[in-house]
């Protein structure tokens, strides 16, 4: 099981290991996004014991990284399932057709876009422009961008993700 | 001899198997025991033919797209033989669509390795750098000024005033922020720019430090473009050890060093003063100006903050000299704008024109219409913050004080272009939501305005009470173009607006038109 929590690209918790990404960093003005990305690079998510030491480490309250890391929509409180499918719901890709085809990866996948299916595997999210908007609907799938979906593709693109 | 073939590595032509087609061409050459050099190198921006694949010839490139894996064997063949195929298009220069334009900041996007001074240098560039280091500070900035350039982020700010401002405050330190926190629907230049030439980026922000006297520049790129992340580290790496950044500017006496910082998914980031929070390792809550980043940016120092393509800008009106850009456009808008047709179009992309092009010559002449064939109802001018603009207003010339004459605004360019399968009444109710999810909370209008309009729009769809419910939205968005502290709740109203004013159909008990439309 544990597999599927911790996929194997990530790094399984450990307070040393965050000190050290902490601590790389700390010295950088404004370090704060900087820091929270490099852990999540690390673990897949932001372990909540993370906060008290990057707020200990930049001299801030703990009050004040937790601010940060819930105001931007990048950063995890949870491990995400093993595969994460974003989908690109902005003006562009709706007017070619994205409304229809997140319809279909949510009927197919059974959860709503937000969400991540019962068995961790897939996490469906939305997200807001992706800057292909020329070959739209786009989608990315973990660091892969496709462009120019269709149903067969986002089919394709789903069982992918599901294997 | 080693043919030389080019694929770019745009993320736009990732996408749709730029990599693959790369893979492909090298294999088929190695069993062929061809010797070949793929070059990967940003986009033209013609993405309805992307991937689009180019070989070197003796007569110059020859263009071939949009090409898949299959196609490869008998591109190959074709390329050797420099014979006819189906996909050829010729030399992409006489391309229809790049023929038309006037690429001033675009001109070497599709064309050189964006990982290569050597080929940027060899292409104009670094030139507008040089003469900067001849003229010194006040020359340049007399030049800026005369160009005319203005804000390409959206709001039109003169750049030559922002740039004087910083110059003339005093402080121990001061910053370059570029945002390339491109966050609008439909615009896509800033990222082709910084995957396809960086290098124009780093030397207009260069310019910009000798302008007003500053050592350090951000540039913050928002997370969902990390090809154009990787991109301009890579340049900053390789102009650092060029001599371009560091501690002596090309041989001078200037120093200037740059730094990416990443965004992590706040649209309101591309607000100016929320991203100077972002950088500062804060939430990007708007700050109330004044005081101007000009005078109190980046941890409370003089900071000039542009845009991207106003930074990419500068290397040619230095070079080039601010008349040669000027001689472009229209009244105010001096110059070109790198203009994205996008969402459901035919031919779809970036195209870089002087000012003045109008709005119907963009979507039926250069974009084509309609990628499904169907007629073109509305089209949505700047980004999620841009007005919806009907068939009868297609006379609108690409111009700042045209756009806003009509409740528009042009923005950073973006055009997203619908099909008459769509309903306003959801565009609206989509603006109002994606306000609602975004905003950062710090003024009233948009927090709340953006969550009622969301929920009267919702009453309007199902059919409840809809004349009241109506003025309602009105009244909100009153409330929320004077009401709030930054475009996000002030512009709101633009696409919401436009769709009850020229779309009044979509707002009614419903669907005689939608069934007619099925």
């Amino acid at each position: 099981m544990t597999s599927l929590h911790q996929p194997s690209a990530y790094e399984p918790w450990d307070a040393a290991r965050a000190a050290e990404i902490i601590a790389e960093h700390a010295e950088l003005e404004g370090a704060t996004l900087v820091i929270l990305h490099a852990l999540q690079e690390a673990f897949g998510y932001v372990p909540e014991p993370a906060i008290p030491m990057v707020a200990a480490a930049l001299n801030l309250s703990r009050a004040e990284v937790h601010g940060v890391f819930t105001f931007y929509h990048d950063f995890r409180k949870r491990p995400a399932g093993r595969r994460v499918l974003k989908l690109c719901r902005a003006e562009a890709c709706q007017a070619a057709g994205g409304d229809a085809l997140a319809a279909r990866a949510e009927a197919k996948l059974g959860i709503a876009l937000g969400n991540t299916t019962a068995d961790e595997r897939v996490t469906l999210e939305p997200i807001y422009c992706l800057g292909l908007c020329a070959t739209a609907p786009s989608a990315m799938l973990d660091g892969r961008l496709v462009g120019r979906l269709d149903e067969a593709r986002i089919d394709a693109l789903i069982v992918e993700a599901q294997r | 001899m080693t043919m030389r073939v080019f694929i770019p590595c745009d993320a736009g032509a990732v996408a749709v198997g730029a990599d693959e087609v790369a893979l492909a061409l090298q294999q088929a050459a190695a069993r062929r025991g061809l010797a070949i050099e793929i070059v990967r190198t940003g986009s033209r921006g013609l993405y309805w033919l992307e991937p689009m694949v180019e070989v070197a010839t003796s007569s110059g490139r020859i263009a071939f797209g949009p090409v898949s894996v299959a196609d490869v064997p008998s591109l190959l063949e074709a390329m050797v033989s420099e014979g006819p195929h189906a996909l050829r298009l010729g030399a992409p220069e006489k391309i229809f669509w790049l023929r038309r334009q006037t690429r001033l900041t675009f001109a070497r996007c599709g064309v050189i390795d964006p990982r290569s001074l050597q080929d940027y240098c060899a292409h104009g560039g670094y030139k507008g750098l040089e003469r900067a280091l001849t003229l010194g500070a006040d020359a340049i900035l007399a030049e800026v000024t005369a160009s005319g350039l203005r804000g390409r982020g959206g709001a039109g700010f003169p750049t030559g005033i922002k740039w004087k401002t910083v110059a003339q405050a005093s402080a121990d330190r001061k910053f370059i922020v570029c945002n390339a926190d491109e966050g609008d629907s439909g615009t896509f230049a800033d990222r082709m720019i910084m995957e396809g030439d960086p290098f124009v980026v780093i030397e207009g922000m260069t310019v910009a430090a000798i302008a007003v006297g500053a050592t350090k520049g951000y540039i913050y790129i928002r997370s969902e473009y990390p090809y154009a992340v990787a991109a301009m580290k890579t340049a900053i790496a390789v102009a650092r050890r060029g001599g371009y950044l560091g501690a002596r500017i090309g041989g001078s006496s200037h120093a200037f060093d740059l730094e990416v910082r990443v965004g992590a998914g706040a649209y309101v980031c591309g607000e100016e003063t929320s991203l100077l929070e972002s950088l500062e390792g804060r939430r990007g809550i708007v700050r109330a100006k004044p005081p101007l980043p000009a005078h109190k940016g980046l941890f409370g120092k003089p900071t000039v903050i542009n845009n991207v393509l106003s930074f990419a800008a500068i290397p040619f009106i230095l070079a080039g000299g601010a008349k040669a850009y000027a001689d472009f456009g229209m009244r105010r808008s001096r110059g070109t704008m790198p203009i994205q047709l996008a969402g459901n179009v035919r031919y779809g992309g970036l195209f870089e024109t002087a000012f003045g092009i109008t709005l119907g010559e963009l979507v039926d002449d250069i974009g084509g219409g309609t990628l499904t064939g169907r007629p073109v109802r509305a089209v949505q001018v700047g980004g999620p913050l841009g007005a919806y603009f009907p068939r009868a207003l297609f006379d609108t010339p690409f111009d700042y004080e045209a756009f806003a004459a009509r409740d528009g605004l042009i923005g950073h360019g973006g055009v997203v272009i619908f099909d008459d399968s769509v309903d306003m009444a959801r565009q609206a109710r989509f603006a109002m939501e994606f306000c609602a999810i975004e905003s950062c909370g710090k003024c009233t209008p948009c927090r709340i305005g953006s969550t009622r309009g969301v929920e009267t729009m919702d009453k309007i769809i199902r059919g409840e009470r809809i004349g009241e419910n109506t003025a309602v939205i009105e009244d909100l968005c009153n409330t929320m173009k004077f009401g709030s502290l930054c475009a996000l709740g002030g512009f709101t109203p633009y696409p919401v607006m436009s769709a009850l004013k020229h779309f009044r159909e979509d707002f009614g008990p419903r669907p005689a038109r939608l069934e007619a439309a099925e």
